[in-house]
């Protein structure tokens, strides 16, 4: 059964160095980072000291409060170096990589014979389920729940995202796999939401509920589309997986090996020749950076993820778990003389006072890090609902996270968003507040309080 | 050495210090900070508060500039000194010497307007340590807009220090105050100093000045009389002036409120460059033309006779309402204040029309203050997060019902 899903509400931000369908194998990295901080919540508990020789595959460290959820090395090599930060939280477990390759083979998964329990056993120990997230709280899914729903979004509206038709194309028996074995960890069904003109390799596979989605982002958010079909009420889960994630799901299950092996677009007006790149999760950036790519000792910001909700890292940074994009901009740390008040033709607003992005609804834009104002309190009301498309009021809700009050974050839908959801109420904010940290913030207490 | 590194470092030295928020504020008019995002969103869209505020500004400057000649205007008229101006292009309307005396009158205003209210902004500023808010960019340019020419400026510093302090500072700042700062200042005014703000000798530059000469045993001077529209019918008077010229605004009147085209011209640009909320000012507009109407009725009904004291205001034909008195003014410019009015788009359009009706019941039962538009909206202003309340719980039921659907 397929069903569409229009987005009317949100804003498509056009930027310049958008990826060709072109894909450059990276070199392999010298060292892969593993960093505690991309799995939100979790407290590590290490495994793998430094010294320790690792196969891809092999845990690392696991999950304090749940034992059976282990989180694997990308790739085999010696444990160099374990980074820690205050009181001794691991920050990072740097991994120097071997010259050649060694999975830890986790055994062909049978889904013909497979339960639930078995498929959730098989996840949780081959590192494979940090892959799923739930709502609410937007973390790594306790396994101890069963979703009323999993939801798989595989169109990306996102700025500069990676073309999931492209990346996954010719993964379908991944995929396939993937799915098959998710399907049975929920009782009701497995939401697949593709482009509505798009050409997806999920669209063809069984077991699903496909849906078509067009409009403007946050169109391509699985928040949005969660809203749309099926809403996350009180006492309810759901969970999210990545569309690429489930490629190395699949993998793993179809093969037994852990090859979180990612096509990543390399994009951005920072980037000469922006294209896609085949790489591993925690791998150096710089292993790709500067071939056809930053001009060194250039002002640019690099960034694990996309330009709205992703990390920065520096040149010599790692590229996060998840991300499947790296985008490079400028910095903007200069002054404008007269910014606030002389006609702006070459940045994107909302509003026509004295800016004339509107005139140009296809233009592409270079934008670059500055904040073009200062942070102030809420004053504007009204704009961020011409722009957020989920069912809920996104000030009063911001503002219930700011004076921590439960309840009335409870009764405003917090059980339903992930900071993502507002990063493009967060990208138009006149009064610049910073929505995504406040979310998440939010989303903390309520997981600390209610749980 | 650049204005703009020099400036940064004088930035730098400033740092960390007391007076930092003082420096910063004056050195952001110039340049837009150097200020980059970190994690959340790393591009950020062009807009900010100050060009938000700057805009409603732009949106005001024709009222003031049409408020300068008025006074000069109005002024010699009233000393019979001119011929009165045949429509908005009157030639005895647009001329030097009308400016020359309106700028003299009403720039002084701006000046204690604006000096006043951003001096306390940048006291609070320094002491609580945060930076200037643009808030009273907008407030101290409606200000002088909205008080009798004549006003004193003593009154009017002292008003402003009230408004900002009482009005917004003590709640804590811009984006957090309940009340429209430049409301509070008109109400203060209004109610600490009711012979400046009401009655037939304050709309006139040089009306009271006339009258003490006289009191003071000039004989061969004539009193001039400058009465409002308003005031006229409320003491259910017949005004000499026609429609046309209500609508162009060559009326005696607050400074900036009496053009009404000119506010349409400023609603206009405010409503295309999304900064006022269309919703507010549409709404308030209904509102006020459905009270109207319903004073018709009544009128017509023989309900209300020619011997009231209300006859002259409710007999007036509904849509009339809207050229007379400041109501456009305050529809386009003070309901539509982001802090004070409701937030929601639902609750906008109930704050609105509340505001309209409200407004022409005050203008018409309360004779006394004929103009009730601040009254009107200031009340509005402290419903506004009532009404918003339920317009949030409707959203909030609607989750619920869903859990129960759900259950059921």
């Amino acid at each position: 059964m397929s069903k569409d899903i229009r987005i009317k509400k949100g804003l498509d931000i056009k930027l310049i160095g958008e990826a060709q369908h072109e894909l450059d194998q990276s070199p392999m990295s010298e060292y892969y980072s593993v960093r505690p901080e991309d799995f939100h919540s979790i407290i590590p508990k290490l495994v793998a000291r430094e010294g320790t020789t690792v196969k891809a595959g092999e845990t690392l460290f696991y999950n304090k409060a749940n034992e059976s959820m282990k989180f694997v090395a990308p790739v085999s090599g010696e444990v160099v170096e374990v980074e820690r930060g205050p009181k001794r939280r691991i920050d990072a477990i740097k991994i120097k990589a071997a010259a050649t390759q060694e999975h830890l083979n986790h055994g062909k998964f049978d889904l013909g014979n497979a339960t639930a329990a078995s498929v959730k056993e098989h996840l949780l120990a081959s590192g494979c389920w940090p892959f799923i997230k739930q709502r609410p709280y937007d973390v790594i899914a306790n396994p101890d729940n069963t979703p009323k729903a999993i939801f798989v979004s595989a169109y990306a509206s996102a700025p500069l995202a990676a073309d999931l038709d492209f990346t996954l194309a010719g993964k379908e028996s991944e995929l396939q796999a993937a799915v098959t074995a998710l399907g049975m960890l929920t009782e009701g069904q497995l939401h697949v939401s593709v482009g509505k003109k798009a050409n997806s390799p999920l669209a063809g596979l069984n077991g699903i509920t496909l849906h078509k989605v067009s409009g403007p982002h946050p169109s391509g958010n699985v928040g949005t589309q969660i809203n749309k079909i099926d809403p996350v009420n009180k006492g309810e889960t759901v969970w999210t997986v990545a569309a690429q994630d489930l490629v190395i799901i699949g993998e793993l299950l179809l093969t037994g090996n852990f090859n979180p092996q990612r096509t990543i677009a390399f994009v951005g007006s920072g980037v000469s020749k922006p294209r896609y790149i085949q790489t591993i999760a925690g791998a150096q950036v710089s292993s790709f950076l500067l071939k056809d790519g930053v001009e060194k000792g250039s002002n640019q910001r690099v960034i694990s993820g996309n330009v709205l909700s992703g990390k920065q890292i520096n040149e010599d940074g790692n590229l996060d778990y998840y991300s499947n994009i790296v985008t490079v901009i400028p910095e903007g740390d200069d002054y404008e003389f007269f910014g606030w008040n002389k006609p702006v033709f070459d940045k994107i607003s909302p509003s026509r006072a004295l800016t004339f992005s509107w005139l140009t609804p296809n233009k592409k834009y270079d934008l670059d890090t500055n904040t073009n104002g200062e942070h102030r309190a809420f004053v504007v009301t009204g704009n961020y609902e011409n722009y957020f498309p989920l069912d809920m009021y996104p000030m009063q809700l911001l503002k219930a996270c700011m004076y921590q009050d439960l309840d009335e974050m409870e009764a405003l839908g917090m059980y339903e968003v992930a900071p993502e959801d507002f990063a493009i109420t967060e990208f138009m904010c006149v009064s610049k507040q910073p929505h995504q940290k406040i979310i998440r913030e939010g989303l903390d207490l309520m997981l600390k309080e209610i749980g | 050495m650049s204005l703009k590194s020099k400036l940064h470092e004088i930035k730098e030295s400033f740092k960390g210090k007391k007076m930092a928020p003082a420096f910063n504020a004056l050195h952001t008019f110039l340049y837009t900070p150097n200020e980059v995002t970190h994690n959340g969103t790393h591009i950020k869209a062009v807009d900010d508060l100050k060009r938000t505020m700057n805009t409603v500004i732009i949106a005001l400057v024709p009222c003031l500039i049409f408020g300068i000649f008025n006074a000069g205007y109005q002024h010699y008229l009233a000393q019979g000194m001119i011929e009165a101006a045949d429509g908005f292009l009157g030639a005895s309307f647009w001329t030097w010497d009308n400016f020359e005396i309106g700028a003299w009158t009403i720039l002084p205003l701006v000046v204690v307007s604006y000096g006043v209210g951003l001096l306390v902004e940048f006291i609070f500023a320094v002491i609580k340590g945060h930076e200037v808010e643009e808030g009273y960019l907008v407030t101290g340019m409606l200000v002088p807009l909205i008080v009798p020419v004549d006003i004193p400026l003593w009154m009017l510093a002292v008003a402003v220090v009230f408004g900002v302090v009482i009005g917004k500072e003590v709640f804590g700042g811009t984006g957090m105050n309940i009340l429209n700062p430049a409301l509070t200042i008109r109400a203060f005014l209004f109610f600490a100093y009711p012979t400046w703000m009401s009655g037939d000798k304050v709309w006139v530059h040089g009306a009271v000045e006339r009258d003490q000469m006289i009191a003071a045993g000039q004989t061969n001077l004539d009193a001039i009389s400058g009465e409002t529209i308003l005031g006229t019918y409320a003491q259910n008077g017949v005004t000499n002036y026609d429609y046309w010229d209500m609508f162009w605004g060559i009326i005696p009147g607050s400074v900036g409120e009496t053009s009404k085209f000119l506010i349409i011209i400023g609603a206009a640009f405010l409503i295309f460059s999304k900064i006022g909320s269309w919703r507010i000012m549409l709404s308030t507009v209904i509102g006020a033309l459905a009270m109207g109407l319903i004073f018709n009725a009544v009128v017509d009904a023989g309900i209300i006779t020619e011997s009231s004291k209300f006859y002259g205001l409710m007999d007036v034909p509904f849509w009339q309402h809207l050229i007379i008195g400041s109501i456009l003014f305050g529809a386009v410019y003070m309901a539509t204040d982001p802090v004070s009015a409701a937030q929601t788009n639902k609750g906008k359009w109930i704050y609105g029309f509340l505001i309209g009706f409200i407004s022409i019941m005050i203008r018409v039962f309360n004779p006394a203050y004929p103009e009730g538009v601040f009254l009107a909206i200031l009340l509005m202003n402290v419903f506004a997060p009532t009404i918003d309340h339920y317009v949030v719980q409707g959203n909030v039921k609607k989750r619920m019902k869903r859990l129960k659907v759900k259950a059921a």
